[in-house]
């Protein structure tokens, strides 16, 4: 990977919903070590946004590329994504659940890597606990934890900050702030300060306010 | 689960069926009960086996009956004990009655096949066929469908009370299976034979073949009660482990 | 790539040992349709021994069936399938792990039980070896092409019925074919036209291997974006 000059560009993206239009002509770019922080209202397509360049949801106009990035792999191979659903399952425990993620998402068999994202996350203490007991934010910090397990360039993350606490809260920041300061790149939305250094922000849904 | 109300005779029978005093009395019993058990059945397997004579007209085959009468037996045993203890969950909200009927499907379950499988092997030679869809034979298997269909259930429900409840409403409907079982062989008159046992004109069945079989069937109907107990505790340990686990869940919110 | 492939199989098999649902149920249900049979036509045994080949892979078909909405459902409702997109494993391999995984949880255990419920219809001992054959040559099809009804139906509300509807087409192959492989050794006659209704299948299954996979993943796509 040439991260050097790694750059998530979009140009002039639209999107489509059901036949609405969510959003057009939208374009932007993040460097290496940058944030950018989706903001808007409630339907103005942040988490379709997301999809998008996760290659989750089609793209109804425009390109979005990850420069500098492995031409061999899609984006979706190189991008982190953390939306509504936690893709957890009751039965499995919880460091189960992250080895078999971090197994399947490219990270290998690496006991380490798996300890040291529960580490972060506070939920060491749990590691032999089935998923079905976990309480909502016990949940999020297990699915937030497979971006620290498997390293990728790009973290896409849907309000990671629901259902947290803010002890949890301010334990994602710091991470977050870790990840761009070894040169990660962060697309969030989110409705609070997240307080990154390096943050910029796209309000969604001025364009096509009718 | 338990109604908290006014109620003080149900109260203090609850007090009797407290798990932990379940737990303690259960400890005790279940040492001399399996060694009651393996006597019995081992007692009666040497002499179906080995002291008792073959049937004039069945030979050998005839001891395959041994196994055959008390799983059949017990397989309708089971399935009364459960339907009495959902009957007993619906109405006085035992507390340990949810876990008895849950306990027994099981092994009531097994039992039934147990008879179905030792009913076919007996079949093959006397009837020339594994499998006969008369009256006795069918309502057993309808009986085995029933246990499954328990089973699964609690398995489905993924909320223990409601689980308890829907399946306990289950068991109690599918009782009515029981007497038809009973007397199937009296009313259609088909190739099963009828009992030979329990006869009001005392039992038709030779003595030297009545001794085994009083045995075995006293044998496996202590297996069937050790079994309960020991599936009893562990259901018990089981909901303990479980708030354990959501006690432990609970703690590690914080840091 | 491989690493990835085992442990999504590995996955599945644990959550299907774990919660013991569909693989249980299924067998279940088959018992129950074979059993119902003699109930609704009579105990006769000269008819049901006929029947029996045929009855047996209606009601294997139909078990087989039941099971299809859980195949990319689950995975669906909680994300996982999102996140199962996004690994290096292609979609046509995800289908195929998912319905390798499927067919060693359902129709592997279907296979088993199949001689007992034949002693139940009266079917001759003599042709259940044939007949165990034609349905290992036969299942894998069935989870293999029920892949592509339950990858079109992932999100359909009730769309464990439709799944049905839509890949009881695929199924009359395997159906034709492994009910005459059983039949042929039931009737006694040794030879050709056993073998070749068994090639055929064997043709069938080799084929949704590929068809199956490949469809799934086009369904998948189509549904995910």
């Amino acid at each position: 990977m040439t991260t050097s000059e790694l750059r998530l560009a979009a140009h002039d993206l639209a999107c489509l919903r059901g036949g609405r239009l969510v959003f057009e002509g939208l374009s932007f770019a993040v460097a290496r070590g940058e944030a950018l922080v989706l903001t808007g209202a409630n339907g103005s397509g942040k988490s379709s946004l997301l999809r998008q360049i996760a290659g989750l949801l089609e793209i109804a106009h425009g390109t979005i590329a990850l420069e500098g990035g492995d031409s061999e792999r899609t984006i979706g191979e190189q991008v982190h994504y953390v939306g509504h659903l936690d893709a957890l399952k009751p039965s499995m425990n919880v460091a189960e659940t992250l080895r078999f993620w971090t197994e399947y998402l490219g990270g290998g068999r690496n006991e380490a890597a798996v300890a040291h994202a529960l580490d972060a996350f506070a939920l060491a203490s749990l590691a032999d606990l089935p998923v079905g007991y976990l309480s909502a934010g016990q949940r999020r910090r297990l699915s937030l934890a497979r971006v620290l397990a498997v390293p990728r360039p790009l973290w896409l993350l849907d309000e990671p900050t629901v259902a947290l606490d803010a002890a949890n809260t301010a334990r994602l920041l710091d991470l977050m702030n870790v990840h761009l300061v070894s040169g990660g790149l962060i697309v969030a939305a989110t409705h609070l300060d997240l307080g990154l250094v390096p943050a910029r922000m796209l309000r969604l849904g001025e364009e096509v306010a009718a | 689960m338990t109604r908290m109300t006014s109620l003080s005779a149900t109260q203090r029978f609850h007090a009797y069926a407290n798990p932990t005093r379940f737990m303690a009395l259960s400890g005790v019993l279940l040492a001399p009960l399996w060694a009651v058990t393996l006597l019995l059945i081992g007692a009666g397997l040497w002499f179906a086996l080995v002291a008792s004579p073959p049937d004039y007209q069945q030979g050998d085959t005839v001891r395959i009956m041994y196994v055959h009468v008390p799983s059949a037996w017990l397989a309708m045993f089971g399935y009364s004990i459960m339907a009495v203890a959902s009957a007993v969950a619906l109405i006085f909200r035992h507390p340990l009655a949810d876990l008895c009927a849950k306990s027994a499907a099981p092994i009531g379950a097994s039992f039934t096949f147990l008879a179905l499988v030792t009913g076919s092997l007996w079949g093959q030679p006397m009837w020339g066929t594994w499998w006969e869809w008369d009256a006795r034979l069918t309502s057993v298997l309808i009986l085995f469908f029933l246990y499954l269909g328990y089973i699964a259930l609690w398995a489905t429900i993924e909320e223990p009370t409601r689980a308890a409840r829907a399946a306990a409403v289950l068991a109690l409907v599918g009782a009515v299976n029981i007497p038809i079982i009973r007397y199937s062989v009296v009313w259609w008159n088909t190739l099963h034979q009828p009992a030979s046992v329990f006869r009001m004109d005392g039992p038709t069945i030779a003595p030297s073949m009545l001794l085994p079989l009083m045995l075995m069937a006293l044998g496996f109907t202590l297996f069937f009660v050790t079994l309960l107990l020991v599936r009893m505790r562990a259901e018990i340990l089981r909901r303990r482990v479980r708030a354990l686990r959501l006690a432990q869940a609970a703690s590690g919110a914080e840091g | 790539m491989r690493r990835a492939f085992l442990a999504l199989l590995l996955r599945d098999l644990r959550l299907a040992a774990r919660l013991g649902g569909g693989g249980g149920m299924a067998v279940f249900f088959f018992l129950v349709v074979v059993a119902i049979v003699p109930l609704g036509i009579g105990p006769d045994k000269a008819l049901l021994s006929l029947i029996a080949p045929g009855m047996l892979w209606v009601a294997l078909l139909l078990a087989a069936l039941l099971t299809l909405d859980r195949l990319f459902q689950a995975d669906f409702e909680d994300g996982s399938l999102d996140l199962l997109s996004m690994g290096a494993l292609p979609l046509e391999l995800v289908a195929v792990a998912k319905a390798l995984g499927h067919w060693l949880t359902t129709g592997l255990p279907l296979v088993v039980v199949a001689p007992v419920l034949g002693l139940l219809l009266n079917l001759p001992v003599a042709s259940f070896p044939a007949l165990l054959l034609a349905m290992l040559a036969g299942t894998p099809a069935l989870s293999f092409l029920g892949a592509i009804g339950a990858a079109l139906t992932v999100g359909v509300r009730r769309g464990g019925l439709l799944a049905s509807l839509l890949v009881l087409p695929f199924y009359i192959p395997v159906l034709i074919f492994g009910v005459g492989a059983a039949e042929a050794a039931s009737a006694g006659f040794e030879g050709d036209a056993g073998v070749q209704s068994l090639l055929f299948l064997g043709a069938v299954t080799l084929g949704s291997f590929v068809l199956g996979p490949v469809g799934a993943a086009a369904a998948l796509r189509a549904n995910l974006r």
